[in-house]
């Protein structure tokens, strides 16, 4: 039974990294195909994708879009938790669900919405209006973890500031949102790569300038290549990166 | 009485912005796509008004019928496969590495999660393709003569699904045991219960909450994505969002893409009452 465990373990975990394994592998690929077999050690695919205009323009509307966007929701979804969780207000309950609705709601549905309302309202399309669509999706996002996060321990060093004299925005600033760094920032970095990630949205919303799923998404239009392996090793590395920040210096300091 | 009205006034403030910007950005193009399947081609124009056509069409004609079909059996079996193949990873977490050692166990479980959507269908291609490792490696072996056609089946969207959602399903599944108290356990066993009884009476129905919301989760983001199939799932079959973006894209059938859009709406809806009784959404 105990053999039988850590065989199974082993064997999920190489079947969760054997693509990545592949992937990372076969973008050192001396040849013109990332497929068996291995041709030898270049860089060659590396400085290909580093130097091309078009995908570093990608990776920079990218960011830009998941970190504004994230930004936006997190503090819509903050005001409007500290208000449900605090305040008892009318319909309370009907409006954390209108609230929580869109994560049960395809993406491509999202944007096909949006996109039906941008056309009739004559908005252009450009990384705005992919914006407006990534703060849809993650609103319900950091809502959800911030609401789950206030407790009524928070509550009583909110009425003793006001208790002082606080007026509103200054015990949402300094008393609350500190006492929640810990779910804040785990709800800002988990919308980040959400939106930094995401494709239908981006694709379905933005024109000329598109984000980087988008840009790897005309990539592989042209077949298998190893420059296509450099670039989602790179964003790999960039994603593990950021988590192994995260876990050593939020997630470590919350216990 | 003054100091109620005056927080609820500072309540509503406070939750305006979320509310304005779901009501705004959700709820309003939600309504304008109900509105758009309603409405009909004519020649490129869209022709708005209460036409019920573009349903007609999806229940009769049988390519868009089989698109729905496709979708729905794939999202069952790959949201069963991913819960069986899930549930003994996070119980092999949480009850047999040490305490020390699990976050760091779960963390490289789902450390592939990190790589882009996109990337992630498109590494399974390297490794199921006819020249990809998987064939390289068995035909090296012996055990195979011809290369298998796995890449552009039907079996290639599951198995990058199933990557996936195994990697959500863990983690939820995960976060439900680990707050189990040993006791259970311990009761059931004193009351004579075996390893089996045990799991199959106790630890199961504690845990079903948060096997269902993640199965739920598994099925939404399952059903609804174009990216697995388009990529991995060859020409040979279309899936509904596949489908949904053919309308938009070569025919710019708006009406119809909206139509099917709802129609998958109304799939995940039946998919949310027939589990609500388990369904903890709030926390996920």
């Amino acid at each position: 039974m105990r053999v039988l465990a850590w065989v199974y373990l082993a064997l999920a975990y190489g079947f969760v990294f054997l693509p990545v394994a592949v992937l990372v592998a076969f973008s050192f690929q001396d040849g013109r195909l990332p497929v068996p077999p291995f041709q030898g050690v270049t860089l060659e695919w590396y400085a290909k994708v580093l130097g091309d205009r078009a995908l570093v323009a990608a990776l920079v509307n990218s960011a830009v879009v998941a970190v504004v966007s994230s930004v936006v929701a997190l503090i819509f979804g903050f005001l409007a938790a500290h208000a449900l969780a605090r305040v008892r207000l009318p319909g309370s309950v009907l409006m954390r669900g209108v609230l929580i609705a869109p994560m049960t709601v395809s993406y491509l549905i999202i944007a096909l919405g949006l996109l039906a309302v941008f056309n009739q309202t004559g908005v252009r399309l450009s990384l705005w209006t992919a914006g407006v669509g990534h703060v849809v999706i993650n609103l319900p996002l950091c809502f959800a973890i911030t609401y789950a996060a206030m407790g009524d321990h928070q509550k009583n060093a909110e009425r003793a500031a006001r208790d002082l004299g606080a007026p509103e925005w200054k015990v949402l600033l300094l008393v609350s949102a500190p006492m929640l760094a810990a779910p804040l920032a785990a709800a800002f970095f988990l919308s980040v790569t959400f939106s930094w990630d995401e494709f239908i949205i981006a694709f379905l919303l933005t024109r000329f300038d598109v984000t980087l799923p988008v840009e790897i998404w005309s990539m592989l239009k042209s077949g298998l290549s190893p420059a296509t392996n450099a670039v989602g090793s790179l964003v790999f590395l960039v994603s593990v990166t950021l988590v192994v920040v995260l876990e050593v210096f939020v997630f470590r300091r919350v216990k | 009485m003054t100091l109620e009205t005056a927080e609820r006034r500072m309540g509503w403030g406070l939750v305006a912005p979320a509310l304005l910007w779901t009501a705004a950005f959700f709820v309003l193009p939600f309504v304008a796509m109900v509105a758009l399947s309603f409405a009909h081609m004519e020649g490129r124009e869209v022709v708005r008004g209460f036409d019920p056509g573009n349903y007609v069409r999806i229940f009769t004609d049988w390519t868009m019928l089989k698109a729905l079909l496709n979708s729905l059996e794939i999202t069952v079996v790959v949201t069963a496969v991913s819960v069986v193949l899930a549930y003994p990873l996070a119980a092999i977490i949480a009850f047999r590495v040490p305490a020390r050692w699990q976050r760091l166990a779960l963390l490289l479980a789902v450390l592939p999660f990190w790589t882009s959507y996109v990337v992630r269908s498109y590494s399974w291609l390297l490794v199921l393709g006819q020249n990809g490792v998987v064939n390289k490696a068995l035909l090296g072996l012996g055990v195979i003569a011809e290369p298998l056609e796995i890449a552009s089946t039907r079996a290639a969207t599951v198995i990058g699904f199933v990557h996936f959602f195994v990697m959500l399903l863990t983690l939820t599944i995960y976060a439900n045991l680990i707050q189990l108290s040993p006791n259970y356990a311990r009761a059931a066993a004193d009351l004579g219960a075996g390893r089996w009884a045990t799991f199959r009476h106790v630890i199961l129905p504690l845990t079903l909450p948060g096997v269902v919301t993640g199965a739920f989760l598994t099925f939404v983001l399952c059903i609804g994505d174009y990216i697995t199939p388009q990529i991995l799932g060859g020409n040979n079959e279309l899936t509904l969002p596949q489908l949904i973006m053919l309308q938009l894209g070569r025919s710019g059938n708006f009406p119809l893409a909206s139509a099917l859009s709802v129609v998958l709406m109304a799939v995940v809806t039946l998919a949310y009452f027939a589990s609500s009784r388990w369904l903890r959404l709030d926390r996920v």
